[in-house]
């Protein structure tokens, strides 16, 4: 299959690549072994967050390397990583209130709720509304509007206020999901069952049966509907 | 916009059949036709694609030729390279930073050890990041362990190890309820009921979610605890390259490589847990594959030349559903999930020719018998063969809106490359997606080599010969978990004796006995793409 090739900038430094590729696939292709930017190579990890420009325009585009086609005169490089606050805490003795995310991070505050955050994300989150939601303590609502965060760091990188918008929303995520959602009671029935032993004598005669007894038990075993 | 027009031709077809397809069902295969289906058409069953060991403790075993090739490689360093200092001294090594290593870690840690975590990337790139479907557990009234232990073993093809399934099932509920505690955000009911589906051989609805993400939502979260332990230090963007066993046989740490300086480092242990998850990144028979970038197959050699089995290493697993167009992201994961959800897979034609829930092997054999022998596929620009699947019909089911909803990371994948799968089908063909096989351990995680664990994707027998959908990110945490606290304890008594790397003495013994001479060193590390389209 042959195609025009054509020029992108990594890093400034001209190659001509194949416009089919995505930015990683043209990396490689122009020579480079990737080791840091280079993680799931599908859009989940975060790993390949890159801001270019494309010559002619005056904005600053951002995108995942692994999920962006290259353009012509594209002028790119990654970030693979970048400085970002991160606070410890111990979750079990928290408290989903505003004050617990204000104490932990009091930089929520600071907030300018500019929305260069939003241009930044790759995952078209709108984090100003998530930070928005935060400032006004309402862990629930960061913890849904968040919740397709890759943290790949680049609504950091963008912000005015000097804010670490994913590590706020992964701290409101796990109050969320330890406190705020109710507990799942089934679950927890059936731990007490099984830690009981109730399920013991069916597993050990299913573990003793022989091959063929256990196909047939498998074979014919009903399948619960839609 | 972007199929082509004679795609859309096709695509006018599966539409037209839509309204009558959503009140049929494809008859299930009976276990003679699986057979049947499974020995014609799945990859494991192509005899010229595997080559019999001929060194080490598998020797007169099948491997697939990628993997053989970095089994039977010499080592990356040289017999009498200095293993005597020490730049790291911890109790517990665990070497990969996903999902298993996470949660060993944090288990070993709340065990009172001190542990040093060591991956190659970053800490969280792994497989586990980018699984979608969900995590299997019977949690529900009209489900119990004793039916999760059949499918798993049905779907295995009865070859998994008892022990092991049996601990997968009964952990199971407890491990979904640790994840709940560390703050997973699980799909649930507004009464905190847990929103379960079916997955490919499940005989209940079982699969837990989050969204689509669920993976990823597990990863980050254990990643995000494991930064909350003061008593577990975290070195990224160091691999390791070689076991270090003391003078009786005991593990007693690993030779470290950091992959930027490419210094080498020695760790000393007192016990060592593997969890450097598969090897879909060998691209075994020229397969596109969904696996992360650092899916090279490193514990397998490390544990392999230090003298430990490996099960079932001569079956992987082929995901039903990768994408096969566009074709940037062919090989991309399309979760199981979307069938869960009730999308069917359909050919050139519009018909169904399987029913959308069977297991992963079978339903991929007869996505490649209808594209190859029957030429029912669908041909794509590039010359790639995909077959429908049928995601519009998901919101006929289910409502409108559900896709988005329950599917927010395929939807976004696809839209970046112009396909709106609320609205028109993905066109899919199996990828290679899973190490089935691996290490072998015992019910804690330990394997044949004293003081050495292994959890994750680099163990084998859990799954048999087929891993059922859930059970990947569900025997992660199960057996990471295990193998962390089981570790941990071990570490309080263990004498560790002198270091050596006698083994890599005997192991060049071996290859000049089998007259072998291989040019290649293992672990490779990282795949290597430079130069390709």
């Amino acid at each position: 299959m042959s195609e025009e090739l054509i020029p992108i900038y990594i890093m400034g430094k001209q190659y001509m690549v194949p416009p089919s590729l995505t930015i990683q696939r043209a990396m490689e292709y122009a020579g480079y072994r990737l080791l840091r930017g280079c993680g799931c190579r599908a859009g989940f990890c975060g790993a390949c967050a890159t801001v270019y420009r494309i010559a002619g325009d005056y904005r600053l585009h951002i995108g995942l390397a692994c999920a962006t086609l290259v353009q012509p005169n594209m002028y790119l490089t990654q970030i693979p990583f970048f400085p970002a606050e991160r606070r410890s805490y111990n979750l079990a003795e928290l408290k989903a209130t505003p004050e617990t995310l204000f104490s932990i991070y009091p930089e929520v505050l600071r907030c300018l709720q500019c929305g260069t955050c939003t241009k930044a994300c790759p995952q078209n989150i709108d984090v100003r509304a998530y930070m928005a939601a935060a400032m006004r303590g309402d862990i629930a609502a960061v913890a849904d509007k968040s919740f397709d965060c890759i943290m790949c760091g680049l609504c950091a990188a963008r912000c005015p206020a000097e804010e670490v918008q994913y590590n706020i929303a992964i701290l409101c995520r796990r109050l969320y999901g330890r406190y705020i959602a109710p507990r799942a009671q089934h679950l927890a029935e059936r731990v007490r069952e099984i830690e009981a032993g109730k399920y013991d004598a069916e597993i050990a005669a299913l573990k003793a049966m022989p091959k063929e007894e256990l196909a047939e038990k498998y074979n014919s075993r009903d399948i619960e509907p839609d | 916009m972007i199929y082509t027009p004679e795609m859309y031709e096709s695509l006018k077809r599966v539409e037209a059949t839509r309204s009558a397809r959503l009140s049929e069902t494809f008859p299930r295969l009976s276990a003679q036709e699986k057979e049947d289906l499974l020995r014609r058409f799945h990859p494991d069953f192509i005899p010229e694609a595997f080559a019999t060991l001929q060194v080490g403790p598998n020797k007169g075993g099948k491997a697939p030729h990628e993997l053989a090739r970095v089994l039977q490689a010499r080592p990356v360093i040289s017999p009498d390279f200095d293993v005597t200092r020490t730049d790291i001294e911890t109790d517990i090594l665990v070497i990969g930073g996903g999902g298993a290593g996470s949660a060993a870690a944090l288990m070993a840690e709340e065990n009172g050890a001190r542990v040093v975590l060591v991956t190659k990337l970053r800490h969280g790139d792994a497989n586990t990041m980018m699984a979608q479907g969900g995590i299997q557990a019977a949690d529900k009234p009209n489900d119990s362990p004793a039916i999760h232990y059949l499918d798993v073993m049905g779907g295995g093809h009865y070859a998994n190890d008892p022990d092991l399934v049996e601990a997968l099932v009964l952990d199971a509920p407890k491990v979904i309820q640790w994840l709940e505690e560390l703050g997973c955000m699980f799909d649930k009911e507004p009464d905190g009921t847990m929103i379960t589906i079916h997955g490919g051989g499940t005989s209940r609805k079982r699969m837990h979610s989050a969204r689509d993400y669920s993976g990823a939502e597990i990863m980050r979260t254990l990643r995000d605890e494991v930064r909350n332990r003061s008593g577990i230090f975290v070195l990224e963007f160091t691999a390791a390259v070689e076991l270090i066993l003391d003078d009786r046989g005991q593990c007693v740490g690993a030779v470290l490589l950091n992959m930027e300086t490419e210094e080498y480092l020695v760790a000393r242990a007192k016990c060592t847990v593997l969890a450097t998850g598969g090897s879909g990144r060998l691209h075994y028979q020229g397969f596109a594959t969904t696996n992360h970038y650092g899916a090279t197959g490193d514990g397998l050699v490390l544990a392999y030349r230090a003298g430990a089995h490996l099960l079932h290493i001569d079956t992987m697993q082929y995901h039903p559903t990768g994408a096969a167009f566009p074709e940037q992201i062919l090989g991309f994961l399309v979760t199981e999930k979307v069938r869960g959800l009730g999308a069917q897979v359909l050919n050139v034609d519009g018909v169904q020719f399987v029913n959308p829930r069977e297991t992963r092997d079978v339903e991929s054999a007869a996505i490649i018998r209808e594209c190859r022998e029957r030429g029912k596929g669908v041909r794509t620009p590039s010359g790639f063969l995909g077959v429908w699947l049928d995601s519009p019909m998901i919101e006929l089911i289910h409502g409108p809106g559900t896709v988005a909803r329950e599917l927010p990371a395929m939807v976004r994948q696809f839209a970046r490359f112009g396909v709106d799968i609320t609205k028109e089908p993905m066109l899919v063909y199996p990828t290679l997606h899973y190490q089935n096989g691996g290490i072998k351990i015992d019910v804690n995680g330990a394997t044949e080599i004293p003081n050495l664990f292994a959890a994750g994707e680099v163990v084998g027998g859990i799954h048999g010969r087929n891993r059922l959908m859930g059970n990947s990110l569900l025997d992660i945490t199960v057996f990471g978990r295990r193998a962390g606290i089981a570790a941990a304890k071990r570490a309080r008594e263990v004498q560790p004796g002198r270091p050596t790397l006698q083994h890599l003495v005997e192991w060049e013994r071996q290859l000049q006995e089998a007259g072998l001479d291989p040019q290649d060193r293992a672990p490779i590390l990282l795949p290597n793409y430079v130069g390709q389209r």
